[in-house]
């Protein structure tokens, strides 16, 4: 036998050892949907509407981000608030809010937009449909869950205490 | 023509009329320079300070006069170091403006800084962002910061009705004046002021009810801010997401220019009217419209309207029908009643479904019928307005004679012109048995008894007096003459008797001078044109028919004639009107908005209006309907878009043989210019960019025209109390009704008498009573006005009693 052979026994040893070595090192994949990953604090997925503390939406209606929006995948009903039914504070709020997910490009104008941090990009990525008219996100499947069903809104307030849409800024530049 | 001066702003030499202040002329350089009170229709104030420039003006010599020249050869410029404000220094020879400079830029800044001092951040919820002028010019000018603290800006009322139609926001307010300015100068309804002072000054209407003018809107598209806005457009959507067509109005003869905003519904998805803007044309409505005009376009949307054909059953109920299905039924009906059809045809119709159905008529050789209570159309071809009229250059040597007509209730926008005529100088003569808001501004008041309309015009071609001295001296003169208190045959004699005095006082066939109708609806005139006639017994007309084809007119409902059951009634309507519920057959047609075509205004200007909405359910347009039917029933009809209709219309129409789509399409230049870059000069209105429309020649300018000297009948009605029918803008039409906005608006009462007709019944205002109008009784409410003549019951039009001239009446308390 000549020495090159030999050496080509060798090689097959240093490929079994790195199998070897391998049966021993943590595994990379992740038993996705029982396992989730974590998203970098960054990341940018499905839109959720935020609400105050005490359960208003931060939402006025304005439609800023529709404006902003480059693939016209927002669409916004404003409508006017009362001391009875109130939704957000000020005057106005989003009667119907509408994002279709569908054209949504995820590139977040809508949140720079927004003049009352309302809408966000969560880390929501789980966007598989099997109807279309499941991607149209309205108001009712984007809004924050509220803690206490009391706070859900629309709230009964009293008179005068909500009167400004954006709220006071320290630092507005 | 008024002398040229030469001046430089910003390195630009600019050669304008004397007179002109620094702000339009660097206007008309293509310079803006920004304003808030400013604005080119009001007079200046100079309050804002927002369009202070830097203003040199060449030295003289004292002792010489003469120009004090620079070493180069050019006149020394002398700047006094002062800002002034470019919107009350007029232009002058010579002079250098500087828009641009630091201390003018510097200034800009401070003034924006100081103003919102006390505005509040509401852009965001705010209707007039994205078109506010205050917005813009702190994009381009303002700073990003304030020396005062954001705490410590003025809170003061938000969301406060105005009146029953605008909305006020007292701290978005900067108190420019322009809506004080606007009811004060234009609208003559002073009914804002500002109350308070310093940085709580703010507006208030003292009229009752509130902010009581028919001018309203306006002042909404003059705010340059958002502290005026319209109730009908609150939070519906942002202006960015509408779309603007052009468009023209269809509730009175003037023809308003318009601009329509739509923008798809959500729940109905559907294109939906979100408000209607004033489009600019300096010939028909300058910058302006009435608020029946803004306001009552809702009816287009309304779930009211007829969406599918409808026919009668066996069980003689509506019930629909395909369209297939419908036009077989119409033209089966149409044959088996070959003759003596009767097509009548409301004001609302453009020229081409006129035109359409006047083709199908005449193939069928039936009689083409308008339904009008004025009359007289045939004479405004031939003595009417001469081409090239613009009422706005009317003044000193012109002549206006309005008789027997309100024109602020029946046509708003000519009221504002004739007004602003009258201040110009013109010799304004008001016939009618009232008093009218018009009164205010007449040189001459000619009061007569109702019935006396002719007479009284008569007078003024054969008698001598004053006012017959002054129009047949003045160098133009013009006649609007309306219905008010008549009946069909009584305005016929009525519009003769006014073209005579025009034709016998050589004010025809020139420009500026001539004869108006003052229409029912907005194609009245145009319905004339195309070849439909009034009637005179319009009863006896419809009764005589076999068959009949009604579009756009409701006669049952107008209590013309109460029953048309027996004959083959085929009606194409809007709206489920009382005609159309007697008939066997209804055709739903398609809104003034959800179609394009041409309306000729009561001045004879023929101009385009194009689609703005998707039509309603299967609604199709009145001239689709005429040609399907024609050519079912074999005829040869013209088939295509409006467009190809009107080619037809410019072949057969001797008058219309000037249009073509490229001269109605025409828009030369206007002044002031609007541009919607710069809001801030003329406000939110829309620019005109698809046409001015074209003004018919009357036939006076080709020809000479002699008419019959009419003779007034003299018709008895009996002693007694007097009821006339009289036209309210805000009555109880299908058209206002079914726009909520203007319901607080609405007139609610049926009956205006004299107060003191009323305390000698004991009667109060708003008290029901009964009226027994021939053998007919109605209950009603009145309504107590000392203008009304004694003896007089004044009848609104479409209040639900009909009447349609002077009758005898019997007030009753009510049972």
């Amino acid at each position: 036998m000549k020495i090159p052979d030999l050496l080509r026994v060798n090689e097959i040893f240093r490929g079994l050892w790195t199998t070897f070595r391998s049966m021993f090192e943590r595994p990379v994949t992740i038993q996705y949907p029982e396992v989730k990953r974590p998203v970098k604090p960054r990341f940018k997925g499905r839109h959720a509407l935020k609400r105050y503390e005490n359960g208003l939406e931060k939402c006025i209606g304005c439609a800023l981000c529709a404006a902003a929006c480059p693939s016209d995948a927002i669409f916004v009903e404003p409508a006017e608030n009362t001391d009875q039914e109130r939704y957000s504070p000020g005057e106005r709020y989003a009667a119907y809010y509408e994002i279709n997910l569908m054209r949504c490009i995820y590139c977040g104008y809508c949140e720079d937009a927004c003049p009352t941090e309302a809408i966000v990009l969560e880390h929501i990525y789980e966007l598989a449909y099997l109807d279309r008219n499941e991607a149209f996100f309205t108001k009712e499947k984007l809004l924050d869950p509220v803690s206490d069903p009391g706070m859900d809104t629309p709230q009964t307030v009293e008179p005068g205490l909500y009167t400004r849409s954006i709220p006071e800024m320290k630092d507005p530049i | 023509m008024s002398e040229k001066v030469t001046l430089r702003i910003d390195d630009q030499q600019v050669t304008v009329e004397e007179g002109l202040k620094v702000v339009d002329a660097a206007k008309i350089a293509g310079i803006d320079i920004s304003v808030f009170c400013y604005h080119p229709k009001l007079e200046a104030v100079g309050a804002c300070r927002m369009c202070l420039v830097d203003i040199g003006r060449p030295q003289r010599d004292r002792n010489t006069g003469e120009l004090i020249l620079e070493a180069d050869g050019t006149p020394q410029i002398y700047y006094s170091g002062i800002l002034e404000t470019a919107c009350t220094v007029p232009v002058a020879e010579g002079m250098v403006v500087d828009t641009t400079s630091e201390m003018v830029t510097k200034s800009r800044q401070d003034i924006l800084e100081f103003i919102l001092t006390s505005h509040p951040l509401d852009c965001p919820v705010c209707d007039k962002g994205g078109e506010c002028s205050l917005q813009d010019l702190t994009f381009n000018y303002g700073l990003s910061d304030s020396r005062f603290p954001l705490a410590e800006k003025i809170h003061l009322g938000k969301f406060l009705p105005l009146g029953d139609l605008i909305t006020l926001d007292q701290e978005r307010c900067i108190q420019c004046s322009r809506c004080i300015r606007f009811q004060k100068e234009i609208a003559a309804d002073p009914v804002l002021a500002f109350y308070h002072r310093g940085r709580k000054a703010n507006i208030v209407s003292y009229s009752n009810p509130p902010f009581d003018s028919y001018w309203s809107g306006n002042t909404t598209d003059l705010c340059p801010v958002g502290a005026l806005t319209t109730k009908d457009f609150r939070f519906e959507a942002r202006i960015w997401e509408m779309n603007a067509s052009p468009s023209i109005c269809s509730h009175c003869p003037v023809g308003c220019n318009i601009t329509l905003n739509t923008r798809q519904d959500p729940k109905t998805g559907r294109k939906t009217i979100q408000r209607v803007m004033p489009r600019q044309n300096e010939w028909v409505n300058e910058l302006w419209m009435c608020d029946k005009g803004r306001f009552a376009h809702q009816f287009t949307s309304s779930e009211e309207r007829l969406t599918r054909p409808l026919a009668r059953n066996a069980k003689g109920k509506l019930k629909p029908v395909s369209w297939g299905k419908a036009i077989k039924i119409a033209a089966e009906n149409l044959k088996s009643h070959p003759d003596s059809l009767v097509t009548l045809v409301g004001g609302r119709l453009s020229n081409e479904d006129l035109y359409q159905l006047k083709l199908l008529t005449e193939g069928l050789s039936g009689k083409a019928v308008l339904n009008s209570y004025l009359a007289g159309g045939d004479l405004t071809a031939k003595v009417g307005l001469g081409k090239g009229t613009n009422l706005q250059d009317l003044g000193s040597g012109t002549a206006i004679l309005v008789v027997a007509c309100d024109l602020e209730e029946e046509a708003p926008l000519w009221w504002l012109r004739i007004k602003a005529a009258a201040e110009r100088g013109a010799i304004l003569i008001v016939a009618n048995p009232r008093k009218t808001k018009l009164d205010r501004f007449a040189n001459y008041i000619l009061r007569y008894e109702y019935g006396k309309e002719t007479q009284t015009i008569l007078d003024l071609i054969s008698k001598k007096g004053e006012v017959p001295r002054a129009f047949k001296e003045a160098e133009n003169g013009l006649i609007l003459y309306g219905a008010e208190g008549m009946d069909f045959v009584t305005s016929q004699e009525l519009s003769g008797a006014c073209a005579n005095l025009l034709i016998k006082t050589n004010h025809v066939g020139r420009k500026n001078n001539g004869l108006i109708g003052v229409w029912p609806d907005a194609n009245s005139q145009g319905a004339w044109d195309m070849g439909f006639t009034p009637e005179k017994d319009l009863a006896d007309c419809l009764t005589g028919a076999e068959s009949l084809i009604i579009a756009g007119a409701d006669p049952i409902g107008d209590g013309i004639i109460e029953d048309l059951s027996g004959k083959f009634l085929l009606v194409q309507e809007l709206f489920l009107t009382e005609t159309a519920a007697q008939a066997d057959l209804v055709l739903p047609v398609m809104a003034p908005t959800e179609k394009s075509g041409t309306f000729t205004s009561g001045e004879r200007r023929v101009q385009r209006f194009e689609t703005a909405l998707p039509p309603q359910g299967e609604c199709l347009a009145d001239h689709e309907i005429a040609t399907a039917l024609g050519e079912s029933l074999g005829l040869e009809m013209l088939k295509g878009s409006s467009e190809i209709m009107l080619e037809e219309i410019t072949l057969n129409q001797p008058d219309y043989g000037s249009l073509t789509l490229e001269a109605l399409c025409e828009v030369p230049e206007q002044r002031p210019i609007v541009d919607s870059d710069a809001l801030s000069y003329t406000g939110t209105v829309f620019k005109n960019t698809s046409g001015v429309g074209v003004q018919l020649s009357p036939e006076a300018e080709k020809t000479e025209i002699i008419l019959k000297k009419p003779s007034p009948s003299k018709r008895k009605i009996g002693k007694g109390t007097l009821a006339v029918p009289v036209t309210h803008l805000y009555d109880q039409g299908i058209m206002i009704r079914t726009s909520e906005i203007l319901h607080p608006r609405l007139i609610t009462y049926q009956l205006i008498i004299n107060p003191k007709d009323a305390d000698k019944k004991g009667f109060s205002d708003s008290s029901q009573v009964e009226l027994k109008l021939g053998d007919k009784k109605y209950n009603a409410e009145i309504h107590l006005d000392p203008s009304v003549p004694e003896g007089v019951i004044l009848i609104p039009r479409s209040m639900g009693i009909p009447l349609d001239g002077p009758e005898r009446a019997v007030l009753g308390p009510a049972k």
